[in-house]
């Protein structure tokens, strides 16, 4: 039972993580820096709880979220591709957009400077009674389409890196865009549609953040963006490598919730974890860290 | 020939920005009027609030004081080709080093010692952040940008964990007060700018933008650190270690953003408190970018991102305060987008003039 409630909780933290670093692995492998996972994310977030209130649906939420994701995924995409405006500062700023867009709006629409009312989330089942704490509930906490989406993100970009003729293009345009234009293949497209696929993946770990919580709050992703990212690097940006990274970057924080009567180890260094492990990645102790050849470099 | 490079150059250096302030007042105007107010009022309010009153124009100061701080230590990191994004945590070690000092020495000990020695601290206090990516980066080529930020997690948390578990006062998460080291405000000698939190630090400020500005065009060393920035591979050919200055340039730079807490520590509160940075250390990638990685344009782009910061505070009764926060995210997107594109054009206009 603890082991079983260990491993669902540690999925439950994991399916934002998953879902962000699948797209940070599509993002940067077509050589757009993934440094906005946090404010595509934080976008979606908001975006969801509000579609989620005013129709009283997840589905719409869900809609909304990846909207608004996939909008902030296209400013990124308009400056940093069209604009060919420097990647890290556009992805500083959209982080400091969507903090600014999202707590301006949540005055607009909920006249809060916290967070929104209750919104509606994905509560397939749920137990009363004696089933409510036991092994049966915790497994139905999992069914929700977006940890089943979680489950299968990486996976799948895996899958499309490896096999799809996309996934070639997207990664000769990380590795060495002029190449791949020599073949033919538009290069700023490629980019394009990675950028926006990528926004809609991570946009799914923001839907699941509020409808999860059945709210937005301010700030409400608190830098998992980073984490995801910091799983994106300390993977080696290979899909599989990543999701191991998000699953294990969850279990500490799984490990630290369930102990936290303990005292064992004080939560802020169980926090730093992933950064001091992404930090130890870079410096090439655990094998040589290869980013794509062509991240962050402007087409042409 | 050098005439047009040079109206290209000025042409940049003065059209981005006020395309980019063009465009953010436009985004503004969209926000205020989504509110239901007039566009004019508030801007006037802003105006009124910050420019208009000794109080108002005394935060401003206080607030471009740090981002100067934070801006130049972006800056020097961008002249040697880095992107230093740890500006945030190196300004929170500074803090507390700073707070550190001032608690660890006797009470009484006069300012002429105790304010030097507490200066030093925030300076060093930086610098040992800053210094870790510089490292990372000359041994392993790590990249500077990741190892920044996440650098800047590990250093709040740890920072936190201290003054948490260690250093707070009552339910507080501060330290106590320090005991020598407090540095006169600016009400103290013009009482109009009374209840403001401008201090004596301004004038480290403008002290260190025109040190920085000697270093980088003046000395050897900044001719090296630049060299670097521009053509690495030329720099290595010519006798310079690039790893030695990738080195030395992060540890300057995290010291500069370090040297920015005395300002909270010294000059306002007299004690660290958690979370002071606040956003400061990022805001400094958009004073760099604004102020043209120049240590003249760098404290006139601080005033502007403080005057738009403060500016929310004036204008809060009428249109959300958080309205600044996107303004200040559109003018650094928008910076950001107009400078490659002025230069584009700037450059073939200049083309077609020599041609």
């Amino acid at each position: 039972m603890i082991v079983l409630a260990f491993l669902v909780q540690t999925l439950r933290i994991a399916t934002p993580y998953l879902l962000a670093a699948s797209g940070g692995v599509l993002s940067e492998r077509a050589g757009i820096i993934a440094l906005t996972l946090e404010g595509w994310m934080l976008t979606s977030a908001f975006c969801a709880a509000l579609g989620s209130f005013y129709a009283q649906s997840p589905w719409v939420g869900l809609l909304c979220g990846v909207a608004g994701g996939v909008a902030a995924a296209a400013l990124h995409a308009l400056a940093s591709i069209r604009y060919r405006a420097n990647q890290v500062v556009i992805g500083i700023a959209i982080n400091l957009l969507a903090i600014g867009v999202t707590r301006f709006f949540l005055r607009l629409a909920f006249d809060s400077s916290s967070n929104s009312p209750r919104v509606p989330g994905f509560d397939w089942y749920v137990a009363s009674g004696d089933a409510a704490s036991g092994p049966a509930a915790l497994l139905a906490s999992l069914v929700n389409p977006l940890v089943i989406a979680g489950i299968l993100a990486l996976p799948a970009v895996a899958l499309v890196l490896a096999n799809l003729p996309f996934g070639l293009r997207v990664r000769a345009v990380g590795e060495k865009p002029e190449a791949a234009e020599s073949l033919g293949v538009g290069p700023a497209r490629v980019r394009w549609a990675a950028v926006l696929f990528a926004g809609a993946l991570t946009s799914l770990g923001g839907v699941y953040l509020a409808l999860d919580q059945h709210q937005f709050t301010d700030n409400m992703t608190a830098g998992r963006g980073f984490i995801a990212l910091a799983a994106v690097i300390f993977g080696n940006w290979r899909p599989t490598r990543v999701a191991v990274a998000c699953v294990l970057f969850a279990a500490a924080e799984t490990f630290q919730i369930q102990l936290q009567g303990l005292q064992l180890i004080p939560s802020q260094f169980v926090e730093m974890i992933p950064y001091v492990l992404t930090i130890v990645a870079l410096a090439g102790v655990v094998g040589r860290a290869a980013p794509p050849a062509a991240l962050g470099k402007p087409i042409g | 020939m050098s005439r047009p490079a040079n109206a290209g150059t000025l042409a940049t250096a003065w059209l981005a920005p006020l395309v980019a302030l063009l465009i953010a007042a436009l985004v503004g105007d969209i926000l205020i009027l989504s509110f239901g107010q007039a566009p004019g009022d508030v801007y006037r309010l802003l105006i009124e609030g910050t420019w208009g009153n000794a109080y108002g124009l005394g935060q401003v100061l206080y607030k471009a004081t740090t981002l100067t701080f934070t801006g130049l230590a972006v800056a020097l990191g961008l002249r040697a080709g880095l992107f230093n994004i740890g500006a945030e945590g190196q300004l929170a070690a500074g803090g507390f080093a700073a707070a550190m000092a001032g608690l660890l020495l006797p009470a009484g000990m006069p300012a002429v010692v105790a304010v030097p020695v507490c200066v030093i601290a925030a300076g060093v206090g930086g610098g040992v952040v800053g210094a870790v990516p510089g490292a990372l980066k000359a041994r392993f080529g790590a990249s500077e940008v990741i190892v920044t930020i996440m650098l800047n997690f590990v250093v709040l948390a740890l920072l936190n964990w201290i003054v948490a578990v260690k250093l707070h006062v009552g339910e507080s998460l501060h330290t106590p007060p320090i005991n020598a080291g407090t540095l006169p405000r600016l009400s103290d000698v013009a009482p109009a700018f009374h209840g403001s939190a401008a201090n004596a630090t301004i004038l480290l400020a403008a002290a260190t933008a025109a040190a920085v500005g000697w270093f980088l065009f003046r000395t050897r060393a900044g001719y090296d650190l630049r060299a670097t920035g521009l053509q690495p591979d030329a720099a290595e050919y010519g006798g310079i270690s690039v790893g030695r200055e990738h080195f030395r340039a992060m540890t300057m730079a995290g010291a500069l953003a370090g040297l920015g807490g005395v300002n909270y520590v010294l000059g306002y509160k007299q004690y660290y408190e958690e979370g002071f940075a606040a956003g400061a250390g990022f805001l400094g990638i958009a004073v760099a970018l604004v102020g043209r990685n120049h240590p003249a344009g760098v404290p006139l782009a601080a005033l502007l991102f403080a005057t738009i910061s403060q500016g929310g505070l004036a204008v809060n009764a009428i249109v959300p305060k958080q309205m600044v926060e996107v303004l200040t995210a559109v003018v650094i997107i928008a910076v950001a987008v107009t400078v490659p594109e002025v230069q584009r054009l700037v450059g073939s206009a200049a083309r077609r003039v020599t041609a």
